[in-house]
């Protein structure tokens, strides 16, 4: 018996029906990132952006494309893993892969790749949108598509272990709105750190956050604030702890099982 | 060899409710087996050990000889549940819930459509593929359930409670949709609270009741323990007086109606020959109650008193 063909028959499934499932709620899940994006290129890139001046040696607009396409892809990686596995427990529909032959890193893949898609549809439209605004010549694909990829793997990974403990569908909009939405916002997608006093740029460098929008924006547009290597070391490490602890997780059935 | 093999299993729940103490039981290949016991024995608890739903406690479970703890995949292939209670994605439409369970499976996706319209024909479903799982009846969804569990051809088909709630055209329906499954070969183990289900359908039984096995047998011998039985007739006309009969105790109900209470050993041949020398003519017959719930009832009963009543 070939195992391997029945984990990738597996691990699509769960990918496909991750793709179709927020696709099906569009207006839940693209749209609101295209419509916030959208204002604040008007707001921040047009009226005030041109008030404010070059910014790390571009124009303010072009400077805050990466950190906006970034965030979209931080939510939403995170809260498609989050509201989707929590639904499967709360309606109990987990049974279906628990009962099934799919060991626990297959079931984390599939849900991990299923946050990653949507975080790639945001980013995409929101790179659309970006494009309604200005131009960019992209300094480094590698870099852009590594990182854009990575950091989507990192918060699918943290949607996944909040959807583990939570116990209602509050509990799983806690972490994005006092954690992840501040955390971006001072991680540095409107700003270069260079503007802050000594004290918040040390403080500011305690946020992962800004290591992964400066390593995003060095791939965009070839400045950053940080070391790119830095940047990958970190959420490379923060992938590994969270890879591990969710399997852990999976393993003692915390959350899914009695 | 065993379909299912369950040795010592216990379980405590983390509120430190012990749910089973010690469970052995064991079901042959081919089996149509059925678990009986009153609410909160334990049943879906045994199920949902041998089902990777619920973390055990203690003990060993095996499946066609796979071990849950050391093989867990192979063991999970032999096996399919139609759990209690509805654990659908009620946003689905009904063929996905079919096709994603078989895609878990490792089934490819053209095979799965093959096996998913196979199943929901069975089933009665096809009609309904398109609809989402929030529009069906309990019924209908009740028979979900069957086709998902079977979409792998499992060669153990659990059903926890299957026909809870489910009217009594449907249901029928359902008996003889397991007995051609079980006579195809899949052993079929069931927890029901319609105990005339597991007598018109189990070979064997077992009686779980407060977390341990009561009593574990060949439905016939179990039925034939039964010291009497209470027939009720129904006669063509009221009969002048009651005969006074050797070994059988009548009982009037109403003008056309008796009732006969018949030891285990006294020939029903006899009764009906006593009756018509008496000019009573009867037009039909039944059994007053379910004889396996009143054995049931008795077991529990006895078992409360912490009597041992192992044969
Ligand atoms: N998650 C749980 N936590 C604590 N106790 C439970 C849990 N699930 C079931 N029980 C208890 O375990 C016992 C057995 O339950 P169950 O296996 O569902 O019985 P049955 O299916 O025979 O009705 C019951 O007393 C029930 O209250
Ligand atoms: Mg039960």
């Amino acid at each position: 018996m070939n195992h391997y063909r029945h984990y990738w028959v597996a691990f699509s499934t769960l990918l496909v029906k991750e793709i179709v499932r927020f696709s099906r709620i569009w207006v839940q899940t693209v749209l609101p990132s295209a419509i916030s994006t959208i204002l604040y290129f008007v707001i921040f890139g047009r009226l005030i952006g041109e008030r404010i001046g070059p910014m790390g040696g571009f124009s303010y607009v072009d400077f805050i494309v990466p950190g906006l396409v970034l965030m979209g892809v931080i939510t939403n990686a995170y809260s498609n893993v989050a509201s989707s596995f929590y639904s499967s427990k709360f309606s109990r529909y987990v049974e279906e892969l628990l009962i099934a032959p799919v060991p626990n890193w297959v079931i984390l893949a599939g849900f991990v790749a299923g946050g990653v898609a949507r975080g790639l549809a945001v980013g995409i439209v929101v790179t659309l949108v970006a494009l309604g605004f200005t131009r960019i010549e992209i300094h480094s694909y590698g870099i852009t598509m590594l990182v854009f990829v990575l950091t989507a793997v990192l918060f699918a990974l943290g949607g996944f272990i909040n959807a583990i403990y939570a116990n209602s569908f509050d509990d799983i909009s806690i972490v994005p709105t006092f954690v992840l939405t501040p955390l971006t916002y001072l991680g540095g997608v409107f700003y270069s750190i260079d503007l802050l006093p000594t004290l918040w740029q040390d403080l500011s460098l305690a946020n992962p956050v800004l290591y992964m929008v400066n390593a995003f924006r060095f791939g965009l547009l070839g400045v950053s604030d940080i070391q790119v290597g830095v940047a990958f070391a970190l959420i490379l490490g923060f992938i590994v702890v969270l890879t591990f602890y969710s399997l852990h997780l999976l393993r003692r059935g915390i959350g899914i099982k009695t | 060899m065993s379909a299912l093999a369950v040795r010592k299993l216990t379980k405590v729940y983390r509120n430190g409710h012990e749910a089973l103490k010690g469970v052995d039981l064991t079901v042959e290949e081919g089996d149509f087996f059925a678990l009986l016991g009153p609410n909160g024995a334990g049943k879906s608890t045994l199920i949902g050990i041998v089902a990777s739903l619920v973390n055990k406690t203690g003990g060993k479970v095996r499946v066609f000889g796979h071990d849950l703890d050391r093989e867990p995949e192979s063991m999970k292939a032999y096996l399919g549940l139609v759990p209690q209670e509805f654990n659908f994605n009620l946003f689905l439409p009904v063929i996905e819930v079919v096709l994603n369970q078989a895609g878990y499976y490792g089934i490819p996706r053209r095979e799965a459509g093959v096996r998913a319209e196979y199943y929901l024909r069975q089933l009665d479903l096809w009609e309904r593929r398109g609809s989402q799982m929030r529009m069906l009846s309990g019924g209908l969804k009740r028979r979900l359930m069957i086709a998902r569990a079977l979409v792998h051809r499992p060669r153990l088909l659990i059903l926890d409670e299957p026909t809870a709630g489910v009217d009594i055209e449907i249901r029928r329906s359902m008996w003889t949709f397991l007995r051609e499954l079980n006579a195809g070969g899949t052993t079929i183990i069931l927890t029901t609270h319609y105990l005339e289900e597991a007598e018109s359908l189990c070979r064997n039984i077992a009686i779980i009741n407060d977390g341990r096995i009561a009593e574990h047998v060949d439905m016939g011998v179990l039925l034939g323990r039964l010291e009497t039985e209470t027939l009720v007739l129904d006669l063509k006309a009221r009969p002048a007086q009651l005969p006074r009969l050797d070994g059988f105790v009548l009982t009037r109900l109403d003008d056309r109606t008796l009732e006969v209470e018949v030891t285990k050993d006294s020939s029903i041949n006899r009764l009906f020959e006593a009756l018509s020398r008496n000019g009573i003519q009867v037009v039909s017959l039944r059994n007053k109650q379910n004889r396996l719930e009143q054995l049931f009832l008795a077991l529990v009963e006895n078992n409360k008193g912490g009597r041992d009543i192992s044969p």
